[in-house]
């Protein structure tokens, strides 16, 4: 694909907005449709066509596999660790309500947490899976 | 902090340490982290069940919504007795799985593999604990594709085509489960176990709810190996690297088993499901015929693995003909065979991992000449062994002592002739190995010095002779054992109906 100017100046101008477009997803979730998984693969989706047009070498340039294996971790400590916070504050676990003073925004602030722990993870994911077909060798 | 929510620690300890290890990922700082939090989860399972046998049935509600809407986890001396049996033995094996894996698997992939086995354990644990359908069906998953992954790991090639083999009959089952799930949430419209258990009985003669425990039967059939639904068990157990097939050998099929009793017996109720003469009798002659079968099959096999993992099988039907007895004394023994299978099944598989990480291999010609070169491995196989003849002092006398006892309860007189013959075949397979191992020369061996042993490495050796020696100390002290499995059998059986 390297050689053809066209897809390419097209996805240099479209990559930041999906992923803007992957970041309103993922934090106007709670108001909206939307929420972590998806949010994740469109992220995802963004650095995938960056390595469709640009090579594989590039992309691990850009978002390299040892980052993608500790964000995979990240996010499901992130996860977990709201869990554990709550129970740090008293609560049972994920029991976002003593996150706050007030209920209503620990509840918000648990969530957005949570979402934004599914959504590094899914993202994560999705790329080491492209990496790991793209990378194998043709028989 | 820790009291009022013990309930869900045996859950996130190790799936918060999943991840740390997979970021660690050097072995020498995740290994650390993974047995240090296997044994802190067996702590706390420890005293989840003293609170049980001491307060009784402990809820928990998941992020404080109330059930029958949000989560609940529900403990009563059925599941609190497994959770310690789970990760105790989960620690047990990572204490001793090192060394073991030193030896078959690539080194760099040692810290993904604890992050994954510790996956594994949460699932198990989590499916054990829960009091939710559906919330069983995240942790089967959960445990399932982690397990498909370990299996893969394997040292040998053929491991990738078993870990594929596994998947597909595991994505089966679970797919099975989930759609009966469905059927029964279709009729009900509810998932907690407590609330299902309610509103079954008003329903229970329509073919929806019938279809759904159709499709439970047979999804769980193929996750606990039923003959003749157990094709993906002896391949997935014998190309596994050695210490997870001992994790596995000893829990995965366990807690399928308990989800078995779960849905039909305190769920469904004894009288509407297995109740019912049919399904109980066909139930009852595919476990008999599995354990002829199988232990047939296990006697002719040259890899002792797969001798072991045909002998899984057999055990699973040992289990399920006490299930489908249906008296008190049939379904301690099948419980208490459970926990002892556990420690058996465990202890032996360790001890062919010492055996391959010495020689290289646990083909009958590998095992040659062990006798003289590890005295304790080989005293550690045939102590096992004798258990799983069900020798007196072993466990394997005690479970089978309460499985005839409940047979001759029920007035089956064949099925407690047949249970007795049929150990006969394991002693068919266990002295197989046994001769070769006593009486048989390595062939191009050097002349081996008399007095020189060269026993599996001290960590490898210490687990597997704790886990050995557990197979007589509960063979001989059956307290503990016996008199959970007793007042949990009244429980199931007198639940019901």
């Amino acid at each position: 694909m390297r050689e053809y100017t066209v897809p390419r100046v097209v996805a240099k101008i479209l990559i930041p907005y999906i992923l803007l477009y992957a970041l309103y997803v993922q934090f106007h979730g709670d108001f909206g449709p939307g929420g972590g998984f998806q949010a994740g693969v469109i992220f995802a989706a963004g650095v995938i066509l960056y390595a469709l047009l640009f090579g594989l070498a590039a992309a691990r340039r850009v978002v390299p596999p040892d980052v993608v294996r500790v964000l995979i971790a990240f996010g499901v400590m992130l996860y977990g660790g709201v869990g554990v916070a709550t129970m740090a504050k008293g609560g049972k676990f994920l029991d976002y309500g003593v996150l706050a003073h007030d209920p209503v925004h620990g509840q918000h602030y648990g969530i957005l947490l949570v979402e934004l722990g599914v959504g590094i993870t899914v993202t994560a994911v999705m790329i080491a899976l492209f990496y790991a077909f793209a990378g194998r060798r043709s028989a | 902090m820790i009291a009022e929510n013990l309930p869900v620690l045996p859950i996130v300890l190790p799936i918060l340490a999943a991840p740390l290890c997979v970021i660690l990922h050097r072995p020498r700082l995740a290994w650390p982290l993974a047995v240090a939090v296997a044994w802190a989860t067996f702590g706390v399972c420890c005293a989840l069940l003293a609170r049980v046998l001491a307060d009784g049935t402990i809820s928990y509600q998941l992020g404080n919504w109330a059930p029958p809407f949000g989560i609940e986890f529900r403990v009563d001396s059925l599941n609190a007795w497994l959770m310690p049996l789970v990760s105790g033995v989960g620690a047990l094996v990572l204490t001793y799985a090192p060394r073991s894996l030193a030896a078959e698997v690539a080194r760099s992939r040692h810290g993904l593999l604890y992050g994954v086995y510790l996956l594994s354990m949460t699932g198990l644990l989590g499916m054990t604990v829960t009091g939710d359908a559906f919330n069983v069906f995240v942790f089967l998953e959960i445990s399932s594709l982690s397990t498909y992954a370990l299996v893969s790991m394997g040292p040998d090639r053929r491991s990738l085509m078993a870990g594929f083999r596994y998947l597909i009959m595991g994505a089966i089952g679970g797919t099975f489960f989930l759609i009966g799930v469905g059927l029964l949430y279709m009729k009900t419209g509810t998932l907690n176990m407590a609330d299902l258990a309610e509103r079954l009985p008003a329903v229970k003669d329509s073919r929806t709810v019938l279809a759904g425990l159709g499709f439970l039967a047979t999804g769980l059939s193929l996750k606990i190996a039923l003959f003749p639904l157990h094709l993906w068990l002896p391949s997935a157990y014998t190309f596994a690297p050695s210490a997870v097939t001992a994790f596995l050998a000893a829990t995965a099929t366990k807690v399928s088993v308990y989800i078995v009793l779960r849905f039909f017996f305190t769920i469904a109720g004894v009288g509407e499901s297995l109740g019912n003469g049919a399904v109980r009798e066909a139930i009852m002659l595919l476990a008999l015929v599995g354990i002829f079968v199988a232990s047939l099959v296990a006697c002719f096999q040259q890899e002792v693995k797969r001798a072991l993992a045909y002998s899984s099988v057999a055990q699973i039907g040992y289990i399920l003909v006490g299930v489908t007895m249906l008296t008190v004394d049939g379904m301690t023994g099948a419980l208490v065979h459970v926990f002892n299978h556990a420690l058996m099944k465990g202890g032996l598989f360790m001890v062919l991992g010492c055996v391959v990480a010495r020689v290289g291999g646990s083909r009958l010609s590998d095992l040659r000449g062990i006798g003289r070169r590890m005295p304790l491995t080989a005293i550690a196989f045939v102590i096992g062994g004798l258990g799983m003849i069900g020798v007196p002092a072993t466990v394997g006398f005690v479970s089978k002592w309460y499985l005839v006892l409940g047979a001759l309860e029920a007035g089956l007189w064949h099925v407690a002739a047949m249970m007795l013959v049929s150990s006969l075949l394991a002693v068919v397979y266990v002295w197989r190995v046994v001769e070769v191992m006593y009486f048989q020369e390595p062939e191009d061996a050097p002349e081996i010095d008399e007095a020189k042993t060269d026993e599996a490495p001290f960590g490898m050796l210490l687990p597997t002779l704790v886990m050995i020696g557990a197979t007589i100390w509960f063979g001989l002290d059956t307290d503990l054992t016996v008199d959970v499995a007793r007042r949990t059998a009244a429980m199931l059986l007198g639940g019901g109906s």
